[in-house]
């Protein structure tokens, strides 16, 4: 196995491997609750404490999970802090918990988390764990609350609610439409692929020129 | 066509005198009477929203178009063009600049340029302006009392709304399914364009003059046109004729965007199948939506949304409209085929 430092574990998860915008996973809470970035922040929120809590919990116990049931064991602990989750925001922020609707309860199905548990936890100590859960949380966070961001600004005219604009904006109302959310991703993944391969023609042209 | 992607087989060769260049031209040729009778009915708001949707088209396609050359075939223009003549006289020109881009971008560039799209590039930008300024795409500025006034708001700022004026007039698509007071107009006004509507959807006699000048040059396929007509006349008579709906099929016919869909959107070289057989299934099948979307659905007019729904199927029908190989028969094909 490859070995990293721990400061490596934490930044993976936010740029290099950012687990929506490169894993590519997670992408159901991105694409559906997006649409504004309070509600991005609150999944985010939400998100990060249920992942940091599960990979704390799997790296912890990793040694009395038998290997044969570890998925549904992995999936029980997601589950457990969903709930908690769940729980929390009703109590806390109703009005919150009202707008992501279901959303909330399907974070155990977020593969994100669960591929986390799997890939690291599962095989690192505690400490580690923690600072991978933490780093891809953050990844995890950054992702939405771009898409949020982009989403509301072309969507509502503002940011947070706060009006950017002035009241005679013409809102694009695909923007907030479940449409908007695939375009909005498509559009920041074209931008990040556009990067890359600039990136990448100019490594080869350097790595050409210098022989 | 110039292009050394093309496969360079023994001979002997059918020697044409055709190319997309030509072909694309006397479409837009074939559209000049349309343009200037929306301009006659709409005065220079017309030009303006013309030129704003063709400046998106041209611009974007200069930018982003896969080939080198690509602005100069003409299909760019005739994409914004197409688009222009879809929207209401009084729209905002960066709404219809954007339009264009949009359609340009993720109609067409996106899958590979001229002849890789799968849908109606026009379209494709219709469809995103419908869906993000669903308001400003159906406000018909009643008619100005003098030719040259403006309609409605062309002028509003980028990302500003339009100021809109408080008399706009109903389509007559929109006033008889949404109207308090709902009136067929008559087909003889739908027929000549003297009506409300979109720049180039009003006058129906100049789009049928065009149509029928480019399926006489061999440019578009009059199967399509022709089933489209016919599916939609005997669909739409069925339910008229039942107290179904309130539609008379002759008003269906000549009313909304029927004719240009038709003639112009539809029978897009690229995105219409191959074979005659599947023309007069892909023609049924927008018919069939159009009756059902006008007479059921929540919006006015369906054209729109049938051309682009039945692009969808066209690799399907292609693949099961193939003709039979010449000394095959049929029941050979089947097992060749399973």
């Amino acid at each position: 196995m490859r070995k990293t430092t721990p400061s490596q574990d934490f930044i993976r998860g936010i740029w290099n491997e950012n687990p929506v915008l490169i894993q590519m996973l997670g992408l159901c809470p991105a694409l559906a609750v997006t649409n504004s970035v309070k509600n991005a922040l609150a999944m985010s929120a939400a998100t990060f404490f249920v992942i940091c809590c599960s990979s704390v919990l799997v790296s912890s116990c990793k040694r009395f999970i038998p290997n044969e049931v570890r998925i549904s064991a992995y999936i029980l602990v997601i589950a457990t802090f969903v709930t908690l989750a769940d729980m929390l925001l009703q109590a806390y922020a109703p009005v919150q918990h009202k707008e992501l609707g279901a959303f909330i309860a399907l974070i155990v199905v977020n593969c994100m988390i669960l591929g986390r548990q799997e890939a690291f936890s599962a095989k690192n100590n505690v400490y580690r764990s923690l600072l991978d859960a933490i780093g891809t949380g953050i990844g995890f966070t950054i992702a939405l609350v771009m898409m949020g961001g982009f989403r509301e600004i072309l969507g509502t005219g503002s940011f947070l609610e706060y009006s950017l604009f002035g009241a005679n904006f013409e809102p694009w109302v695909i923007m907030v439409l479940p449409a908007g959310g695939f375009l909005t991703l498509g559009f920041i993944l074209l931008a990040m692929g556009f990067v890359e391969q600039r990136k990448k023609t100019k490594t080869t042209l350097t790595a050409e020129q210098s022989p | 066509m110039t292009d050394s992607s093309v496969k360079i087989t023994a001979s002997p060769h059918v020697r044409s005198a055709e190319s997309t260049i030509k072909i694309m031209w006397s479409v837009v040729i074939s559209l000049i009477p349309v343009v200037a009778a929306s301009i006659y009915f709409f005065g220079p708001s017309a030009i303006l929203v013309l030129l704003a949707s063709i400046a998106g088209c041209l611009l974007t396609e200069r930018l982003f178009g896969s080939t080198p050359g690509s602005l100069a075939d003409g299909s760019a223009m005739i994409t914004g063009l197409l688009l222009g003549l879809t929207l209401p006289p009084g729209f905002p020109l960066w709404m219809a600049f954007l339009g264009g881009g949009f359609g340009m971008a993720f109609g067409k560039i996106i899958f590979g340029g001229l002849g890789q799209n799968v849908f109606n590039p026009a379209l494709v930008g219709r469809a995103f302006l419908q869906a993000a300024f669903p308001v400003a795409i159906t406000t018909w500025p009643a008619k100005t009392q003098h030719w040259w006034a403006l309609q409605g708001d062309n002028f509003a700022l980028p990302f500003m709304s339009p100021v809109v004026d408080a008399t706009s007039s109903a389509t007559p698509l929109g006033n008889l399914k949404f109207g308090d007071d709902p009136v067929v107009t008559p087909v003889i006004d739908l027929f000549l364009g003297t009506t409300g509507g979109s720049l180039g959807e009003t006058s129906a006699l100049l789009i049928l003059l065009g149509g029928i000048y480019l399926a006489w040059r061999g440019h578009l396929n009059w199967h399509i046109p022709l089933s489209i007509f016919v599916s939609t006349f005997v669909i739409s008579g069925l339910f008229f004729a039942l107290g179904i709906s309130q539609f008379p099929p002759l008003f269906m016919l000549f009313s909304g965007g029927m004719m240009l869909g038709a003639f112009y959107m539809a029978t897009d070289m690229v995105t219409s199948p191959i074979t005659n057989k599947g023309c007069w299934l892909f023609g049924f099948g927008i018919g069939f939506l159009v009756v059902i979307i006008r007479v059921w659905g929540g919006l006015p007019e369906g054209v729109m949304y049938s051309i682009l729904l039945m692009n969808a199927l066209v690799p399907f029908i292609n693949r099961a409209t193939q003709p039979r190989l010449f000394g095959t028969s049929r029941k050979k094909k089947k097992e060749a085929g399973s």
